[in-house]
Formats: structure tokens, C-alpha cells, sequence
């Protein structure tokens, strides 16, 4: 079989399997998504406190508190020029708590499971692939992590949180909970720059998150394997929809004796390839 | 993938490219935070909150404050506010604390932003209310009005009624509020109960509303009233240039000689002041008066 143009992307996996099992995952990572926010809503809403606070700070059941960790290298940093080491024990285990999942499941589950700019960065890479949208700027896959660094570096020299005054994530998120007030903009333009500019521009190449909860889940357990490449045809479907598609060659087309899984940090946990392949090559399962 | 081979060159210039963006971006990012750590001056911090600085260092935004905040007056700064995006903060005019006794929002922090050793809400200040227009506060024009005074939540220890005489009418007299920074809490129901189209009494940060002593400045009634006695400590004997022996009495009787026994017995100069001063002229400087 050759290569699988752009248009037809998708419709083996779905004629083999059937359009829901085709969208297995993808389904599995809106529920989730939503269900989290759903939970951080029913408090305000409706008066349920399940979890209280958002995705940079909660507190569980009134009892487990959960910490982001950008959120707490950027309170470390601006410590350091205000003298502030005030962090109290709800903090630590608010963000080793958070972290420790992290390092099991993969980091970047967060990205594909929790973050809700996905469903925006998501639609635009969608609607990147209808509109046939190519080209646009080019972004080193690193820049993310310089991204990373020179937030704490501003953090540090500033005192303070800088990167939460702009970060969309947290202003997405704390506004579906809060108000949005004019933070709408900054969805907007992170949703513009993905489908004119850059595709998988935001989550691919420049949020920090994104990168710091790729070094945290670089030796996770859970990972995705290529368990039956051999019976890979390379339709490149799998290639098309990755959103980290680096990740894939080395697990799926290295050479026998090699380890089938992707080991990449970068890896999101995401399922698409699980999702796309017709072959079923791909599956869920522990690092070996 | 066809792509160029990695040399040093190309490598270069890719970090130099990433290296320049990304120091652009934090450099405005950075000019961006100098900007949002001036909180505006219609924005109250909830109780307990650091000094601003380090309450922008310590709070996540998390809003769990504005969540168990019973009253609602607490709100989270959204984007394009003058406000730091996403931090917690309440206007006294539309909104002021309701200063509930177990303090939620305080407990309700998870990172210390808001000091959890404040536990007594009445030892809070989130600000100073200040009589900031006396020519429009109707009390100094002689009206009784009194509802900031009568609204305070610590009423007669943060807010007091002066007495003064009206020159006006010359027979009536005006009550002014005064307010006591020591026990004013910054609450703002002052600035929201005040009866005038805009505030004459009006809620602001501590930093904007204090004025600062000198830190060598030592007010000697204070000290008297630590140490019991004035400090430093009245000079006992004047360093004046007088000859030994000699002392100047404020009383009236100008210079005049030292009288006690003891101090004439042990020192060298005769008891006439002459002999002392014209001992430079007669036998060179031996000691000399101080």
C-alpha cells in the first residue's frame, strides 16, 4: 500500500473498525477533558464542591490539595529575588502529588487529556487539514524548552509569576470557571496562530507546559508501543495525525531487535495513532 | 524526511534564531510583569495578603479565596484589567470585606499568599480608609452626618469624631471622622456607606495612604514611655566652653561659679575663674577648661 494522501486520511481505520472504535481515544480524551472541567464547574455552578480552585491550584474533596508544577518553578524562581520560601506543606504536597502522577502516566497526558487549550489547538489543526492549509513558520520542536527556561529567568528577575500574566492555558481555563474578560483574545489567537501560521504551532512547539510535563514524563510507565509493526504498510497515516510525529520512526521503523516503544518524552499519550492505524499496530503499554 | 545535514553553521544560527525570539518574548514578558506589579489604587488585596511583591511571587491564581469567599466580594482579575491577570482582589466602593471572624479566604490559601497567622480578622489591613476630600465631607461643612463613623466595624477605635467649633455660625459644632491606622482593617465599608456621589472617605493601599518616619527619628515621649525616663537622656552638665568650675544658670544668674565641695576639691584651678583664664598667658596651657 502506498502512502495515504491528506484527504483520505482516516477512512481505512474507520471502514476496518467502524467510525466509533476508530475515534476510540479520541472520545476517551474529550470525556476526560470535559468531565474534569465539569467537575471544577460544579462548585460554582451548582454548589458542589468536588474540587475547589483550577488547574493551577485545587483542592480535592476539601482535602487533597494539587499543585501545577510551572506554577511552582516560576513561585521557586520569584522567590529568589523577593526572598520568599514561604511555601507550606499544602504546596509541596499539592505539587509533588501532581508531578508523581505525571511521572508515571506520561507527562504530557496532561497535554492530551487535561489541557483545554487541546480542544482549541485541536479543532485548528483540524480545520488546518479541511481548509488544506500548508506551510507558514517554521518552529524548532526546542523552542519550548527555551521557552521554559526564559519564563524562569523572567520569573526570577521580576519576583514574580511572570509567565501566568499571559500564559492562554491558565487564562482559558481560569476563565470557563471565573470570567474571561477579554482572555477570549488570547484563545482566539493561539487558535489563529495554529491554523495560519504554525501548524501544531502553540502545542508542538512553543507552551512551556507542554514542555516542562515533557521532561517530567520523559521515563514514564505508560507509553504507546508499535507492538505489531511488522505489520506496519507505511500509509503514514499514523505520521499525518501525531502532533509530535518525531516520536514515531524510532519505535515503528527502526530495526528488528530494537525496542517497539516510544520512548519520547514528547509523546503525548494521545491514542491518535492507536486510533488511525487500520493495521493495529499500535497499543497502550508499560515502558520495557 | 529530507533534511540538510546538521553542520555547526546551521546549527548556529538555528540557536541564535530561537535564542533571539524567545529573549524578545521575555523581555516583554518581563516589561509586561514591571507593569502589572503596580496594583491599581481602587484594588484591595483580600486580608492577610504579603506585601504586593511577594504576593504576586506566592499566589496561583487559583481563586480558591473568591470560591469560599461567602459574600462574593472577592473577584479574579481577568485579562486587560489594571490588575494583575488572574490575582484576587475587591473594590471597597461596590464590594467591601465583610470581615468574617473565621477568616475563609485565609484558610482557603494553599500557598501562604494570603498569611495564614492572620486569624484575628480585626488585626487585618488590606488598606487605610482616608478622609481624603474634607472640603466635600459633609461633616466639615458642619452637617451631621456620622455614617462612616456609625458603618465601622471597629466603630470608635477606627474611626473617631473630633469636636471642633464651627467659625461659621459660631455657635454650632462640626464632627469630623478621623481615622486610626492602627485598628482600621482597610475593610472599605466606610468608602461604600459614604452618602456623596463619589467617596470623600476612600479605602487605600497601605503603601499610597502611610507616610514614613525617619528611622533615626526617636519621639522622646514614646521612649519615656518605654524606658521611664527621656531618651537620650538630657545632657547633665553643659559642654559648653566654660572654665572649669564655671556653670551657666538658664535661670537668670548668667555664669556663675561652681558651688559644690566636692567638684572645687579636686580640681587643680583656684576657685577665681580669672586665674584660669589668663593661665594660657602666665605658665603655658596646662589642661585648660572644657
Amino acid at each position: 500500500m502506498t502512502v495515504t494522501p491528506l484527504s483520505q486520511t482516516g477512512r481505512a481505520s474507520i471502514a476496518a473498525r467502524g467510525w466509533g472504535a476508530a475515534h476510540k481515544w479520541l472520545l476517551i480524551r474529550r470525556t476526560c477533558q470535559l468531565s474534569i472541567l465539569t467537575l471544577f464547574l460544579l462548585g460554582p455552578l451548582i454548589g458542589i464542591w468536588l474540587i475547589k480552585g483550577n488547574l493551577a491550584s485545587s483542592l480535592v474533596l476539601d482535602t487533597v490539595p494539587l499543585l501545577e508544577p510551572l506554577v511552582f518553578l516560576q513561585m521557586l524562581a520569584g522567590g529568589i529575588t523577593n526572598h520568599w520560601a514561604g511555601l507550606g506543606a499544602t504546596a509541596l504536597i499539592g505539587v509533588l502529588l501532581v508531578s508523581g502522577f505525571y511521572v508515571l502516566i506520561g507527562g504530557r497526558v496532561f497535554c492530551s487529556f487535561v489541557c483545554p487549550m487541546n480542544m482549541v489547538t485541536d479543532t485548528a489543526r483540524w480545520l488546518r487539514c479541511k481548509l488544506a492549509l500548508r506551510g507558514g513558520i517554521k518552529l524548532r520542536r526546542k523552542t519550548r524548552l527555551f521557552v521554559l527556561a526564559g519564563l524562569l529567568v523572567v520569573s526570577a528577575f521580576t519576583g514574580m509569576q511572570a509567565y501566568e500574566l499571559i500564559n492562554p492555558v491558565s487564562i482559558l481555563y481560569r476563565g470557563l470557571i471565573f470570567g474571561m474578560g477579554l482572555g477570549w483574545l488570547f484563545v482566539l489567537a493561539v487558535f489563529a496562530f495554529d491554523l495560519l501560521y504554525a501548524g501544531d504551532g502553540w502545542c508542538g512547539h512553543i507552551c512551556p507546559m507542554g514542555a516542562l510535563y515533557s521532561l517530567i514524563g520523559s521515563k514514564s510507565l505508560l507509553r504507546v508501543r508499535a507492538t505489531r509493526r511488522d505489520k506496519c504498510d507505511g500509509c503514514m497515516e499514523c505520521f499525518t495525525v501525531c502532533p509530535e510525529n518525531h516520536v514515531i520512526p524510532p519505535a515503528l521503523k527502526a530495526l528488528e531487535g530494537t525496542s517497539p516503544v516510544i520512548t519520547s518524552g514528547d509523546c503525548t499519550n494521545c491514542g491518535r495513532c492507536i486510533d488511525i492505524c487500520h493495521e493495529h499496530v499500535f497499543q497502550f503499554g508499560p515502558r520495557q | 524526511m529530507a533534511k540538510e545535514p546538521i553542520n555547526r553553521r546551521r546549527f548556529l544560527i538555528q540557536m541564535a534564531k530561537t535564542v533571539c525570539g524567545v529573549s524578545l518574548a521575555g523581555l516583554l514578558m518581563g516589561l509586561h510583569a514591571r507593569k502589572s506589579a503596580a496594583l491599581p489604587d481602587k484594588s484591595l488585596r483580600p486580608p492577610g495578603a504579603l506585601s504586593e511583591d511577594r504576593f504576586l511571587t506566592a499566589c496561583t491564581r487559583c481563586g480558591m479565596c473568591v470560591q469560599d469567599c461567602p459574600y462574593d466580594i472577592l473577584k479574579l482579575a481577568t485579562l486587560g484589567e489594571a490588575t494583575a491577570t488572574g490575582t484576587p482582589y475587591f473594590e471597597a466602593r461596590t464590594g467591601p470585606c465583610a470581615m468574617c471572624e473565621d477568616v475563609p479566604c485565609v484558610k482557603a490559601c494553599p500557598t501562604g499568599a494570603l498569611d495564614p497567622a492572620l486569624t484575628d480578622i480585626n488585626k487585618a489591613h488590606m488598606g487605610l480608609a482616608v478622609v481624603i476630600d474634607q472640603e466635600n465631607c459633609i461633616a466639615f461643612q458642619g452637617l451631621r452626618c456620622e455614617v462612616c463613623f456609625n458603618i465601622c466595624p471597629l466603630r470608635g477605635k477606627a474611626i473617631t469624631l473630633e469636636y471642633r467649633p464651627n467659625k461659621r455660625t459660631g455657635m454650632h459644632a462640626i464632627f469630623p471622622p478621623v481615622v486610626h491606622s492602627d485598628h482600621c482593617t482597610g475593610c472599605g465599608l466606610c468608602e461604600r456607606a459614604c452618602i456623596l456621589e463619589e467617596a470623600a472617605v476612600k479605602v487605600l493601599p497601605l503603601k499610597l495612604a502611610k507616610g514614613e518616619l525617619g528611622h533615626h527619628y526617636r519621639l522622646g515621649w514614646d521612649q519615656k514611655g518605654e524606658q521611664g525616663k527621656r531618651f537620650p537622656t538630657a545632657d547633665p552638665m553643659h559642654q559648653y566652653n566654660l572654665p572649669q568650675g564655671e556653670r551657666y544658670d538658664y535661670a537668670g544668674r548668667g555664669l556663675m561659679e561652681e558651688t559644690s565641695k566636692t567638684e572645687s576639691g579636686k580640681t587643680p584651678f583656684g576657685s577665681n575663674a580669672l586665674h584660669h583664664l589668663n593661665q594660657g598667658f602666665a605658665g603655658g596651657l596646662k589642661g585648660g577648661g572644657k
